[in-house]
């Protein structure tokens, strides 16, 4: 077990490790992949790089097994493989460690790497065994850990190393990385980096998915970017510049599906200075820090970012979602004030339509009409009491501008479809007449036709005066349907630019955490 | 309305077969059954007299009042395990205040509300206050109540008979809110506690059908934190649902102590269970956010019916509790009949 990551390769072999060709693969009725070629070599840093939705995490569970029904052929040192489950992947060399770890918890570190492969001794584990083994693997990595201590009593970092630990004991060449470091510091960072140069030392391949610039030009020696689905080219590290890159990645031109009309920019509505927000508690690392924006009446403003970037986070701890666990000073119309529950946002004219409308928009299991003035009870009710009718008619007068497809409005929002349940959390937020609307992801999941009509309802209500804040991680949406933009990077914003101002380059830059100075 | 709209509503199945796969139908079909079998096995026409439906709705008249309660809780996403022992203390308490102290009944009754609807309160606080998961929470609670119901009667039952300090027994006379509980009217068709029970169905049916609260729990039952984004006070509305369970228990244990003119620690024993069973039976989702009062109606109905049935047919207790195991798995499973 010890020797066969021992061998050291100095240089590329010709043959890769991982030979991907003509992969692809459809969800329904849309291609995430279409035609894409990925080799991985010996000893070798390969970072894949694209936008969101550009078919990295696809391609990578293509390769870890998780899906089976694709087009195309993996090549595994010259031999074609089929994997039928991440267990086959598992068996052939292919080890990811996920942005959220999949390590048990409750259990020792032994136990954790051993997980599912335990080294026994008259069929029964040995812990002696597993605990001489994982300590012979925690010294190779250089890792101070204690192999009885419980996964969850040792720090995220030290958690991530485990699992590499994990890879290594089973034999793993291919070494998948999703975002390893999205929940490390500065120093875990260091540590995770010189490992990896271990690795390629030991001839490992790495596959390295990122969002941040520094890290690519840092480690990566072959880039690979994918954009909507598509391959678009593949290079040594050297030979791809910054800016190039961005290009690759940004590289289509905008069309003109967007009915934006700009409107007449009224007083300041809302304004947040040094706002903080600290979703696991005080003590933690905060999601936003130190933000500082403002929106006026009858503007869209879009906030661009990348995974991680803290803006849904900022938005929910705007409208109150993560009680006392904000700092900051917030003005609406002039007045200071501060949300710790959402209902005392949704009194002052506040709306969140939150990202996930099953997880956290909507009440499956009740009807559009339960649902639709769910937000809005106290006013509908009479001292406590319901009104079947009045919610009924609120809801069909709230509901008409939208144009829901429903055989009835009594019927469960289960059995609607995504575009119109999304309508549904719209009446939702519209029936309260909110003054600032806050808009996390609001086409996400949507059809094309659905989409426009949620663009031209944010015309609507900005011409009506309200103000937006709208989160998207599309780029064409974020360029056309703001009228300003405010670019976010790990909880700070790097760049705040004027609508003609903005460019996918500019915007795409400033999310992989290059801060960019107003007027530029 | 648009093409696929309409299409999709043709696709419906229309008419009887959509009242029968309702809720409200599917749990009809159960309780109609059970009356069929009743109507086969009448036990030499026992099962075509009056005074066998009467004591049918007498005995399962508090089961059906625990799962009133046991509805509110079920349909916020909860569970509620105490309401058994909060039942037997009331009972303890209620017999204590009215036969012993003579305390009189405007008191008394207002004061074991009282008691019920605190330990409500304090599984519900446990709960929402502290995420303390409601399994954990209110099985706390069923021990606690539990010791305190032996505490305060001291290990005993307390009943008319009053232990002298010389070993012999004084009899008092039981007192009147007993009898006017457990009396008849209707001239003698009805009992009173069923009455009560329906009272309890009414207060219940209109608070969760036509008050912001009855809403509140079906929002926070159906998705929690949907809900406290919508500006629902998720933890005031779950506190007042065990509160309303403790309440409800705390009336079972009234018309308990009444029915058996005692008080007795060791009562409701398991009633939690045949509260649930109730809900379940009526087709309301253990997951929450689904379900309703009518069907705890219709639930308590055909478990008490059912359990007449078997009794006047003389089967033994052994082979009753084995077939009521089984019908609860056969009613579960026809509920799923004709769903995706």
């Amino acid at each position: 077990m010890t020797e066969s990551y021992g061998k050291v390769y100095t240089e590329n072999s010709l043959n890769p490790l991982v030979r991907m060709k003509g992969i692809s693969k459809r969800f329904g009725g849309t291609w995430a992949l279409r035609n894409v070629d990925f080799q991985i070599f010996h000893g070798e840093v390969h970072v894949l790089a694209g936008e969101n939705g550009a078919g990295k995490s696809t391609l990578v569970k293509i390769l870890a097994g998780v899906y089976s029904d694709f087009e195309g052929v993996i090549e595994i040192n010259g031999v074609p493989v089929r994997f039928d489950s991440p267990l086959d992947a598992c068996d052939m060399g292919v080890a990811v460690i996920h942005q959220e770890l999949s390590l048990v918890p409750s259990m020792s570190v032994a136990d954790n790497i051993f997980l599912g492969r335990p080294l026994t001794r008259h069929g029964f584990v040995s812990d002696q065994r597993q605990k001489a083994e994982t300590k012979n693997v925690l010294d190779q990595l250089g890792l101070l850990v204690d192999a009885d201590c419980a996964i969850d009593q040792i720090p995220i970092a030290l958690q991530q190393m485990v699992e590499i630990a994990k890879a290594l004991v089973r034999n793993a060449r291919i070494i998948i990385m999703d975002e390893p470091t999205s929940a490390l510091s500065a120093p875990e960072v260091e540590r995770l980096f010189s490992l990896i140069v271990d690795l390629k030392k030991n001839g490992c391949g790495i596959v390295y998915i990122t969002h941040k610039m520094e890290e690519i030009e840092r480690i990566a020696d072959r880039i690979t970017v994918l954009r909507d689905g598509f391959f678009v080219g593949s290079a040594p590290a050297k030979d791809l510049p910054g800016p190039q890159l961005i290009k690759w990645m940004v590289g289509r031109e905008i069309d003109q599906q967007f009915p934006r009309h700009q409107t007449r920019r009224g007083e300041e509505r809302l304004r947040i200075e040094q706002f903080s927000v600290f979703p696991a508690g005080l003590q933690a690392r905060p999601a936003v820090e130190g933000v500082s924006l403002s929106v006026h009446a009858g503007e869209i403003l879009g906030i661009g970012g990348l995974q991680g970037s803290g803006s849904s986070e900022l938005l929910m701890g705007l409208f109150g979602g993560y009680g006392n666990n904000i700092r900051g000073r917030i003005f609406l119309n002039g007045n200071p004030v501060l949300f710790h529950s959402p209902d005392q946002a949704i009194q002052k004219g506040l709306a969140l339509l939150t990202n996930d409308r099953k997880a956290t928009g909507l009440v499956l299991p009740l009807s559009i009409i339960a649902n639709t003035v769910l937000a809005d009870l106290p006013r509908l009710c009479s001292g406590g009491w319901r009104l079947p009718s009045r919610e009924c008619r609120a809801a069909a007068k709230v509901m008409k501008p939208l144009n829901l497809q429903a055989s009835s409005l009594a019927m469960e929002v289960n059995e609607l479809s995504g575009g119109n349940q999304q309508k549904v959390v719209i009446a939702k937020w519209l029936q309260t007449e909110p003054t600032l609307l806050l808009l996390d992801e609001p086409t996400r999941g949507i059809d094309v036709g659905a989409k426009r009509e949620i663009y031209h309802l944010m015309n609507e209500w900005t011409a009506q005066g309200i103000a937006i804040i709208l989160i998207t991680s599309e780029m064409p949406e974020l360029l056309a349907m703001s009228d300003r933009i405010v670019v976010m990077h790990r909880g700070r914003v790097t760049a705040e630019l004027a609508q003609n101002r903005a460019t996918p380059d500019l915007v795409l830059e400033a999310a992989m955490g290059r801060k960019i100075e107003a007027g530029v | 309305m648009s093409l696929i709209a309409k299409k999709e509503y043709l696709l419906k199945p229309s008419g009887t077969w959509k009242i029968l796969t309702s809720p409200v139908g599917r749990a009809l079909v159960a309780l109609i059954l059970v009356f069929v079998l009743g109507l086969v096995f009448h036990a030499e026409g026992a099962f075509f007299k009056v005074g066998t439906h009467r004591d049918a709705l007498r005995q399962t008249s508090v089961f059906g009042i625990l799962a009133c309660g046991m509805s509110l809780v079920i349909i916020a996403g909860g569970i509620d395990l105490a309401v058994g022992s909060v039942l037997a203390l009331v009972a303890v308490c209620f017999s204590l205040m009215c036969i012993r102290w003579g305390w009189p009944a405007w008191f008394s009754i207002p004061a074991c509300l009282v008691i019920g609807a605190s330990c409500g309160w304090i599984s519900g606080f446990l709960t929402a206050r502290f995420r303390i998961q409601p399994f954990i929470s209110t099985l706390a609670m069923m021990v606690f109540a539990r010791g305190l119901a032996k505490t305060v009667s001291g290990g005993m039952k307390i009943s008319t008979a009053v232990k002298n300090p010389d070993g012999t027994y004084t009899y008092v006379d039981v007192p009147g809110i007993f009898r006017a509980i457990d009396s008849r009217i209707f001239w003698g068709n009805l009992t009173v506690v069923t009455l009560i029970f329906l009272g309890c169905i009414l207060a219940t049916w209109v608070a969760l059908a036509r008050h912001k609260w009855g809403r509140q729990l079906y929002a926070l039952g159906g998705n929690e934190e949907a809900a406290r984004l919508s500006g629902v006070p998720v933890r005031r509305a779950k506190i007042m649902a065990y509160m309303a369970a403790g309440l409800l228990a705390a009336i079972a244990g009234i018309c308990q102590a009444a029915q058996e003119q005692q008080g007795d620690p060791e009562a409701g024993m398991g009633y939690e269970l045949t509260a649930i069973a109730i809900v379940v039976i009526g087709g309301t989702n253990l997951m929450g956010g689904r379900g309703g009062i009518g069907l705890t109606l219709i639930g308590t109905l055909t478990i008490g019916y059912l359990e007449k049935i078997l009794s006047i047919n003389a089967v033994p207790e052994a082979s009753r509790l084995m077939l009521t195991g089984v019908i609860i798995i056969m009613a579960v499973l026809m509920q799923r009949v004709g769903k995706k």
